[in-house]
């Protein structure tokens, strides 16, 4: 008989892989970059590495008169840019104590709804092609999109770097074409939706994959600042459009819809509902809108004077944020942006931690960042 | 139109014909059967080459309009020419070996995974005189031959010297191997009815009433596993894009690449075909003659891969297995089991009301089973929207509608 060493085992030697995703891969959405370690699927170690994207906005808003700062705010979340052009411009106007007139602030609100339902179709349609669905529920909602973008286009011509709000106002009236054309869409827009809960919300994958997946505990969340669509789908029912309201949005009636646990689904859900809510809030502001005029008198080049302000609306990634701090000039002595983008991926790494491979790009697809916002 | 109806047959005689005459009388029968047998390979290793360019262009073109968009519509009329410009465009690339791979493995791997799809063709019945070979064995033959692919997927991963490809290639092992069993425990229910694994004999079997009548759940487990045997959404996980950029063929370029694709869709057809031949009676069909009539059916079988494709999300690699092991596996023995005594209790050929008996057994068995996979988990309403809710939503605003 052969002697055996009882403490000798079989042993397989293994190790841990380094794997660089991004910042070139399909679903980074941009150019993100994750450092992460995996234990064959299982990811043990996650590091972000931002600033592929970085372009000094906050900078080079330094250089620039308080206008022209507007066309830089496009080019932040270049998938939300209204919103974008909203938060700078309350800032400003807070800043020179400039009052926009009833119709402009409804012609705003009615903007940044849009851009809402157009930036969550994007956010959920990319979320859905994390999940390997092929585009084809992404390709649904890039028709809705490219509506809403054409009713961009009409007020200001522009699709995608829209710069349409000015300070005191916005840059033109509404066309005549203008409002057929929103009837036309809004009612047709409740019907899209239900067309992507059809496909998607009793989906059995996407439940599987999503149900329970990465939770983001209520507590974790608002110790992180985590805001937007993934604090309230831990169940936390802050959104700034009710808790702090800016423009007119005190004047309609909404939901904030919150979710329960805060998984992956649960995020899903969330930006599914607000389009409707955001479709609500597009139809009261359609039959409030006065009439008059679009923008306040004020001078293109505005001196504020020394001071600070700080204005944030809620954007459709989060709380958006503009500090603005005036040192008389025709320029902002410093412009500070909180980025919700950059802030909501605090979390990241504790979320990821633990999951698989496959879970690691559907948690990072339901956080819907943008590369333009993270590294400004 | 006789000549129509066993046309390959025929243009088979005529060129036998022709040979013997042409040929002088000194030259022995074996050479004529010789020159007749490559090429009828010829043939035969075209045909899947050809009917791949005809489903890419079909499949480029039905998830065009499942994702609500045109598809390629400008290289030829409605774009059939685009599997060719494909073609020219992937053979005239440049074939580029990074550094550091195993550079034999790198290159073996395609050819490893494209041989044993091509001599699949080999077995299949086109009609009941058109066949390559007439293999007593034919169904094992096929599913052992594709076998082989997994170590084709595994070289080509390994040998990449690329993280993401040895993810992929991790996957396939796991995957393939583990589809392997369902799938071929369910053709064993069509083996224990037909008596045989000739495949002409198992479309003899079936020339009244097709197969899948008798075997509905036989049938599901197949075309699920089968599904995750050839990489098709929801189980394409070893190249998934969004998560592992190609997996196994990332760093494969040029013609190299073209055949892990062309592999693939190869596959696809013939296994389409090998569900036809099982369950759907094969080249079977009134009107059109059997060749055609196998095509229109895998055409069709293939279309239903390209739709759920085109809707279904991916699922992960745990729920893959558990899929195969906790789902399939149990189930695949069961419908064994059932046809088994089936087949011992009416010797003389199951009676047609098991149909409908069949599939309520089948249905049954899947929504238990189905339960006890726990999938789901409990179902909960997360953002509850009640109808006045909804009602207020959807209510229409007025004002020029027109």
């Amino acid at each position: 008989m052969v002697k055996t060493n009882g403490d000798a085992k079989l042993t397989l030697k293994t190790e841990e892989v380094m794997v660089n995703i991004g910042p070139q891969h399909p679903s980074t959405h941009g150019v993100f970059r994750m450092r992460v370690t995996f234990d064959g699927e299982v990811v043990t170690e996650l590091e972000p590495i931002f600033g592929y994207l970085h372009r000094g906005s906050e900078k080079l808003a330094e250089e620039r008169t308080y206008t022209q700062v507007i066309t830089l705010t496009d080019r932040l979340d270049y998938l939300a840019s209204m919103s974008n052009n909203l938060a700078y411009v309350l800032a400003a106007e807070k800043l020179a104590g400039i009052q926009p007139p009833e119709r402009a602030m409804y012609i705003r609100v009615i903007m940044a709804e849009l851009m809402r339902i157009a930036s969550h179709c994007m956010g959920l349609g990319f979320f859905i092609n994390d999940l390997g669905a092929l585009a084809t529920p992404l390709m649904y909602m890039f028709r809705e999109r490219e509506k809403i973008l054409d009713l961009f286009e009409l007020v200001c011509g522009a699709r995608i770097t829209f710069s349409y709000m000015r300070i005191g106002g916005v840059s033109g009236d509404l066309p005549e074409e203008f409002m057929p054309a929103l009837v036309k869409f809004i009612n047709e827009m409740p019907g899209y939706i239900d067309e992507y809960e059809a496909l998607l919300r009793e989906n059995e994958i996407l439940i599987s994959r999503t149900k329970d997946i990465a939770i983001l505990t209520a507590e974790k969340a608002i110790n992180a600042s985590v805001t937007g669509p993934m604090l309230r789908a831990s169940g936390v029912p802050w959104d700034l459009r009710k808790s702090d309201p800016y423009e007119v949005y005190d004047r309609f009636d909404f939901d904030i819809p919150v979710g329960s646990t805060g998984d992956t689904y649960d995020r899903f859900l969330v930006r599914l509902e607000e389009m409707r809510e955001s479709v609500l809030i597009v139809k009261q502001a359609m039959e409030q809108i006065p009439s008059g005029p679009f923008r306040a008198l004020a001078p293109a080049l505005i001196h504020p004077p020394v001071g600070e302000a700080y204005a944030h609306v809620e954007a459709p990634k989060g709380e958006l944020g503009f500090y603005l701090v005036s040192d008389n000039s025709i320029a902002p002595y410093r412009c500070k942006i909180r980025a919700p983008s950059f802030i909501n991926l605090t979390v990241l790494r504790d979320l990821i931690i633990g999951w698989k491979l496959a879970d690691l790009v559907v948690i990072f697809g339901s956080f819907d960042i943008n590369m333009g916002e993270v590294d400004r | 139109m006789d000549w129509f109806y066993e046309l390959w047959p025929k243009l088979g005689e005529a060129f036998r014909g022709w040979l013997e005459s042409a040929l002088p009388d000194s030259i022995e029968g074996w050479v004529i059967y010789l020159v007749l047998g490559l090429l009828s390979m010829l043939v035969i290793v075209n045909l899947p080459i050809v009917g791949v360019m005809a489903m890419i262009y079909m499949e480029r073109r039905l998830l065009g309009r499942f994702q609500n968009r045109l598809g390629p519509n400008r290289v030829g009329p409605f774009g059939i020419l685009q599997p060719v410009a494909d073609a020219i465009k992937i053979m005239t690339k440049e074939d580029i070996v990074p550094n550091g791979v195993d550079r034999i493995v790198f290159n073996i791997a395609p050819i490893v995974m494209l041989t044993p799809i091509l001599l699949m063709f080999a077995v299949i019945p086109y009609g009941g005189d058109t066949f390559l070979t007439n293999l007593n064995v034919g169904i094992l033959f096929i599913v052992a031959i594709t076998a082989v692919d997994t170590i084709a997927i595994f070289m080509a991963g390994w040998s990449s010297n690329n993280k993401y490809a040895l993810f992929g290639a991790m996957r396939a092992v796991a995957q393939l191997v583990s589809y392997e069993i369902p799938l071929l425990i369910a053709i064993l229910g069509v083996v224990v009815i037909t008596g045989t694994m000739n495949l002409n004999e198992i479309v003899a079997h079936q020339s009244s009433l097709p197969l899948i009548l008798f075997q509905p759940l036989g049938f599901v487990i197949f075309f699920v596993a089968i599904s995750a045997e050839l990489n098709r959404s929801p189980f394409d996980l070893l190249e998934a894009d969004s998560e592992i950029i190609a997996g196994f063929h990332t760093e494969y370029s040029g013609m190299k690449f073209g055949m892990f694709q062309l592999a693939e869709f190869a596959a696809l057809m013939g296994y389409s075909a090998v569900i036809a031949t099982l369950y759907l009676s094969g080249w079977e069909g009134p009107g059109l003659p059997g060749y055609l009539w196998l095509f229109v059916k895998v055409f069709f079988i293939f279309g239903i891969f390209v739709w759920t494709r085109a809707t279904l999300p991916r699922l992960r690699i745990d729920q893959v297995m558990a899929l195969a092991w906790k789902f399939l596996l149990p189930l695949s023995f069961l419908n064994v089991a059932i046809t088994a005594v089936e087949v011992v209790v009416w010797e003389n050929g199951l009676p047609e009301w098991l149909i409908p008996v069949n599939i309520v057994i089948g249905a049954g068995l899947v929504a238990i089973m189905h339960r006890g996979l726990n999938f789901q988990g409990q179902t909960r309403q997360v953002v509850p929207s009640g109808p006045e809710r909804l009602a207020a939503i959807n209510r229409p605003v007025g004002g020029g509608t027109e």
